[in-house]
């Protein structure tokens, strides 16, 4: 099969899709060649640099027969759209009776590891995944990346991809025929009866390699990918932990209040799930610190593949 | 001015029909029928209505927390919007919404939304929309004066005005956000100045006049659908109630100021204007309009009453769209 970057792959998912869609448009600072090329200046715009204003205007031309896509860049930026987010989009579905509907796709990167210091390394999903009415996919590979955003385009609602600052430029097999991934599905990457790791984004990656480093101790670990963090594919995540008893939860966001402190919840709270436990479940996460610069502070905030590999031999180590 | 006769009516109506209904959601929310809180429009109704008549059935409006008005100007059913405040399930919004959250797309009324100046950067992508479709639709964003000190105001006129988006912007300076005088908290006297700094047509009008209000959004439709862009119409006008009917709402307008609008009224002065030219509107008809608008509002109030609450397990409908 041919191989892409994680990037291209989103590239070609909105290509794909505004080819196939004329009510889809596309605004960021900066507007991505590749689509002014295929779909001119009026369907792509670049825009002033107001992403208050382009969220919300998502909202209104959604509610007006378009399915708009806003790329705010990183996350970070999504944060001075805040009102619109939380306010206007996460809601205006429910709070108007269901009346109109909003398919808005809000693209950004999150993550660290590329040395961009504290405003531009923030993984904030969990802060999105509080509000009720936004879906959100977080994929790791390049496959996901674009078989995911097809589905999000797709979709009826406000869906908000965060993607992988650290996995743009990661090459991986993308199938040349039409496919998409329905939001909702976790992928089971690597089974294991003995430890399971819910991994997201570049932690999927890690927690692979952490499989490896265990398998040579005789530690068997499933690895699962959640993919979408709303709608959240509990099910699958129950079901490998009934199988292994033990948990741990790998982001690169910190544990407060996070993506990994509600997979912990989801799990536990299901009595089946809880009686299989056999250890203390584990959240492998970032320093609940503001991301630093300096190469030696910001590996020592993120967990990676040892980190991982250290929580398993506790767990097992438990029980 | 080339209004009919009767469409100089219909907008009487319209205006009154805003007041009586808001004057009977203000005595039902004290008696407790109604929840939450009410925001009045009463006093400003000759803006909602001047506009609206201005614009065609296919052009969008959005509104704000005092919303009733753009809702009934833009051709609302007064029963849905009644039994929306009364929290039934037969409300605009099945009972989820409530008074600042009343919405009908199918009318282009894009919704009141309660967050000051959280609907200009809607509305503006609603411009978006009626531009590439390219049919010559028009969108209206409605805002106080308080809202042109916000961001989204800035960023969505800068946008518009870059875009040449059908856009009409008007704000209805009511000289008050809530109880900070607009005279403390804008930097110019006229917020319609503030047009000039996005290079698009600003104008001040009196907000109490219907037909000027209606001609110069007549004047700012037509721009914008010939491809001109976007205006900024700044509509002075006055609340004549508190920020809200809460009890606990205080209110620091001085009396004389008060007094002063209420001499301007914008009903009273349409119902003069008909009343001198020819005989359009005799003492007879204007009181029979009323009690028929008052009887109107009274089934409005029967059809909310008469209406079921809805089933609790509703909640978790509509979270996401299916």
């Amino acid at each position: 099969m041919r191989q892409i970057s994680y990037a291209d792959a989103g590239m070609e998912a909105l290509i794909e899709e505004m080819g196939r869609d004329a009510t889809t448009f596309h605004l960021s600072t900066d507007a991505p060649p590749p689509l002014v090329e295929r779909f001119g200046e009026s369907r792509v715009r670049g825009t002033p640099i107001a992403e208050g204003a382009l969220t919300g205007m998502a909202i209104g031309a959604a509610g007006s027969g378009f399915r708009p896509i806003i790329d705010w860049r990183m996350v970070t930026f999504s944060f001075v759209a805040m009102d619109q987010v939380v306010n206007q989009a996460s809601k205006i579905h429910y709070m108007f009776g269901g009346q109109a509907r909003f398919p808005i796709l809000y693209r950004c990167t999150v993550g660290g590891g590329v040395r961009m210091a504290a405003q531009h390394s923030q993984s904030p999903y969990s802060m999105f995944m509080n509000l009720a009415g936004l879906k959100m996919i977080l994929p790791s590979t390049p496959r996901d990346t674009k078989g995911l955003l097809k589905s999000a385009i797709r979709d009826d609602n406000p869906v908000i991809s965060f993607e992988s600052t650290r996995l743009l430029t990661l090459v991986g097999e993308v199938p040349e025929e039409e496919y998409t991934i329905p939001l909702g599905v976790a992928e089971v990457k690597r089974e294991g009866s003995d430890v399971t790791i819910i991994a997201l984004a570049w932690l999927v990656h890690e927690a692979l390699a952490a499989a490896e480093i265990l398998e040579a101790e005789g530690i068997s670990a499933e690895v699962i990918d959640p993919r979408t963090l709303v709608p959240m594919d509990t099910d699958t995540l129950r079901a490998s932990v009934r199988k292994t008893g033990r948990l741990i939860i790998a982001d690169e966001a910190g544990p407060t209040c996070s993506a990994a402190a509600e997979i912990s919840a989801l799990v536990t709270e299901d009595p089946a799930t809880f009686r299989a436990l056999r250890a203390s479940v584990r959240r492998v996460c970032a320093l609940q610190v503001p991301i630093p610069y300096s190469p030696t502070l910001e590996d020592h905030v993120f967990p990676d593949r040892n980190k991982i590999a250290a929580a398993a031999r506790e767990v097992m180590a438990e029980s | 001015m080339d209004i009919s006769p009767e469409r100089q009516r219909e907008m009487l109506r319209l205006m009154q029909t805003i007041r009586r209904f808001e004057e009977r959601a203000s005595a039902d929310y004290v008696a407790g029928d109604i929840y939450g809180t009410v925001h009045c429009y009463i006093g400003e109704e000759a803006v909602a209505v001047g506009v609206c008549s201005a614009l065609e059935q296919e052009d969008q409006i959005i509104s704000t927390h005092r919303g009733h008005g753009h809702c009934i100007a833009k051709g609302a059913d007064i029963d849905r919007m009644m039994a929306e405040l009364y929290g039934r399930e037969t409300g605009y919004c099945k009972g989820k919404g409530g008074s600042m959250h009343i919405a009908d797309f199918s009318i282009g009324m894009l919704g009141a939304n309660g967050i000051v100046a959280g609907g200009i950067s809607i509305i503006t992508g609603a411009g978006l929309a009626a531009q590439l479709e390219g049919k010559g639709r028009v969108a209206v964003s409605f805002f106080g004066d308080g809202a042109s000190g916000a961001g989204p105001f800035h960023e969505s006129l800068n946008i518009a005005a870059a875009w040449k988006l059908p856009m009409i912007y008007v704000c209805e300076n009511n000289l008050w956000a809530v109880n900070t005088p607009a005279s403390s908290s804008l930097s110019v006297p006229d917020v319609a100045t503030r047009a000039a700094g996005y290079g698009i047509p600003g104008m001040v009008v009196d907000g109490n006049d219907i037909f000027a209000v209606h001609q110069a959004t007549r004047e700012a439709a037509a721009r914008a659908r010939a491809g001109e862009g976007p205006s900024l119409i700044e509509c002075k006008t006055y609340r004549y109630r508190r920020h809200t009917e809460r009890p606990t709402q205080v209110d620091i307008r001085p009396a004389e100021e008060i007094d002063a609008w209420l001499q301007k009224d914008p009903i009273e002065r349409l119902v003069r204007h008909l009343k001198g030219q020819q005989g359009q509107l005799t003492d007879e008809e204007w009181e029979r309009m009323d009690r028929e608008i008052l009887e109107r509002v009274s089934l409005a109030v029967d059809y909310a009453r008469a209406s079921a609450f809805p089933d609790p397990a509703r909640a978790t409908d509509d979270v996401f769209a299916a």
